[in-house]
């Protein structure tokens, strides 16, 4: 038996927004009933995603988990991504996501769960305070930053569904939408993409479900208006632009994992002692610094192994990269 | 053959052209060529507004790796334009291509030496023994070395067969540094291909024009003749 949460509001598929419709609906909102929209976004505070200058969010500091290091400026945050649905080179996401709309938006939650349906962004953040987080970030092509997320603990969000015994890993899709994501009509990785965690991962307190960076909502080219952080794992995991939670008893099957099986595993935990089989994990250069930084050692877990090391206790992290 | 084939060489008219490519034509190509390295020292220390972007030692790094590339395609160009141009120019411009694409492939190793990994030798032996794509990069920059060395006219004369023999490692050296770039791109090979099917057009095209060699003799005669009119 499915029940609905008193606190989700389940939309019915003839609810959603057919995307034709909605380019149109967008048109018509830009031209005046911007406002009426906008409250009904209520906490999330105004239009809050894809504006030239992001909507401030209403959050509070969480300095127990966040990291001491000053964090990279917001530019080199925003123009120095990997999103491969905008484009392969850093500065493509920037440059495409433009005109992407992040609202409205709506989450389909599927598997092994009591709740499941699909819900707007504004449910789906509705009960969840906002808290900064400044986290280390360990990209797996060996460079590093520090950023000020905003967001709230996936797992809080995660038991509103109430995933049953059955619910081993969950996964998350991002939005396929060729036309609005230019990266998507070419053939570089298998769309939508797919990324996945295991239940005691994504319940760890340390993970992420962001919305915003810099006390600011969330940019295009950053993964709004949802994204996934697990600040111990290479950037890749950090899924950009999620529609779909899926709690599964199978682990899923994960985009970089099933276009480089050698060279990227589910898991993957940094780890300065499994190399890349191409290149060296065991330092990183750290983006933001002056021409003659040196590369930095890379910390096991990036640097999170105190919290998240028991969670891999007694797995062969050589074979489990 | 074509009557402006070998045409430089006459005088007077000739000399003139010949100054005129001296001090004109190849100072405004030498210039042009430096165009990239310019670019990214005015961006390294912030010249002009310029800006290496968030990582500015990767961005020097392969852009100093591209242009090594570019130019060793620049210089296997030449051939083939003089044939199909039937002009001997191309050919003055050769060995500055050539000497081009030393140059920026000993600026790219400079980037990954002394940037990259901050000098330490062990960290660059370990990259050329464990990484493979390391290795062939390292191997191709070795291989430039010999003929950067014998690219003056005086080594040329003094080589005579032997320079020619040398310098076919051109061929080699090309194929090295594409497939260097292949392998260290993270998963969009695009780029690496499009090199890479320009490097086959280039050597194919030197290929063709030695069928002859690999045909036994009365074809050779009779694509002579097919060729001839």
């Amino acid at each position: 038996m499915r029940k609905t949460s008193p606190d989700l509001v389940k939309i019915a598929p003839s609810d959603i927004t057919p995307y034709d419709k909605y380019v149109s609906r967008r048109a018509l909102l830009a031209g005046g009933l911007g406002l009426a929209a906008a409250q009904a976004i209520g906490r999330f505070g105004g239009e809050a995603f894809g504006q030239a200058a992001p909507a401030a969010l209403t959050y509070t500091r969480n300095a127990a988990l966040s990291v001491a290091d000053a964090p990279n400026s917001y530019k080199d945050i925003t123009t120095y991504n990997n999103y491969y649905e905008f484009g392969t080179d850093k500065s493509d996401p920037a440059e495409n996501s433009q005109k992407f709309r992040p609202l409205p938006w709506n989450v389909t939650v599927a598997g092994e769960a009591e709740v499941t349906g699909t819900y707007s962004i504004e449910d789906i953040l509705k009960p969840h305070p906002l808290e900064e987080r400044i986290y280390r970030m360990r990209c797996v092509e060996a460079w590093s930053m520090i950023v000020p997320w905003v967001g709230f603990p996936l797992g809080d969000l995660l038991k509103r569904f109430k995933p049953t015994s059955k619910a081993k890993f969950v996964e998350f899709k991002t939005l396929y939408d060729p036309r609005q994501m230019p990266g998507e009509r070419s053939r570089v990785l298998e769309w939508p993409y797919v990324e996945g965690l295991r239940m005691d991962e994504a319940m760890h307190p340390l993970t992420l479900m962001a919305v915003g960076l810099y006390g600011k909502a969330m940019p295009n080219q950053n993964g709004a208006p949802l994204r996934l952080i697990v600040p111990w794992k290479y950037g890749f995991k950090g899924i950009k632009a999620i529609v779909g939670i899926k709690f599964t008893e199978q682990a899923p099957r994960t985009t970089w994992a099933l276009s480089a099986p050698n060279e990227y595993g589910f898991f993957a935990n940094v780890n300065p002692a499994v190399d890349h089989p191409r290149w060296s994990q065991a330092t990183e250069r750290h983006i933001g610094g002056s021409l003659f930084d040196q590369r930095r050692p890379t910390l096991p877990f990036n640097g999170y192994g105190a919290q998240v090391a028991s969670l891999y206790n007694g797995m062969d992290l050589r074979k489990n990269f | 053959m074509t009557l402006r084939q070998g045409r430089d060489g006459d005088a007077p008219a000739g000399a003139a052209r010949l100054r005129a490519i001296r001090w004109v034509l190849k100072p405004l190509v030498f210039v042009a060529c430096l165009v990239p390295a310019l670019h990214l020292t005015a961006g390294a220390f912030g010249f002009i507004g310029i800006s290496l972007g968030a990582d500015p030692v990767a961005l020097m790094l392969h852009t100093c790796g591209r242009w090594t590339l570019n130019f060793l395609m620049i210089t296997l160009c030449m051939t083939p334009l003089r044939d199909f141009t039937h002009l001997s120019i191309w050919l003055r411009f050769r060995r500055m291509f050539g000497l081009f694409a030393f140059f920026y492939v000993l600026l790219h190793f400079t980037v990954y030496l002394l940037l990259d990994q901050a000098g330490k030798l062990g960290a660059l032996w370990e990259d050329i023994v464990k990484r493979p794509y390391i290795t062939l990069g390292m191997s191709a920059l070795l291989m430039l070395i010999p003929l950067a060395a014998t690219s003056t006219a005086k080594a040329q004369r003094r080589l005579k067969l032997r320079w020619t023999r040398l310098h076919r490692l051109i061929y080699l050296i090309a194929v090295l540094g594409v497939w260097h770039f292949w392998w260290q791109v993270k998963k969009d090979i695009r780029e690496p291909l499009l090199y890479a099917f320009g490097l086959t057009l280039l050597l194919g095209y030197r290929l063709w024009k030695q069928r002859k060699s690999f045909m036994p003799r009365d074809r050779v005669a009779r694509v002579a003749r097919t060729d001839a009119s």
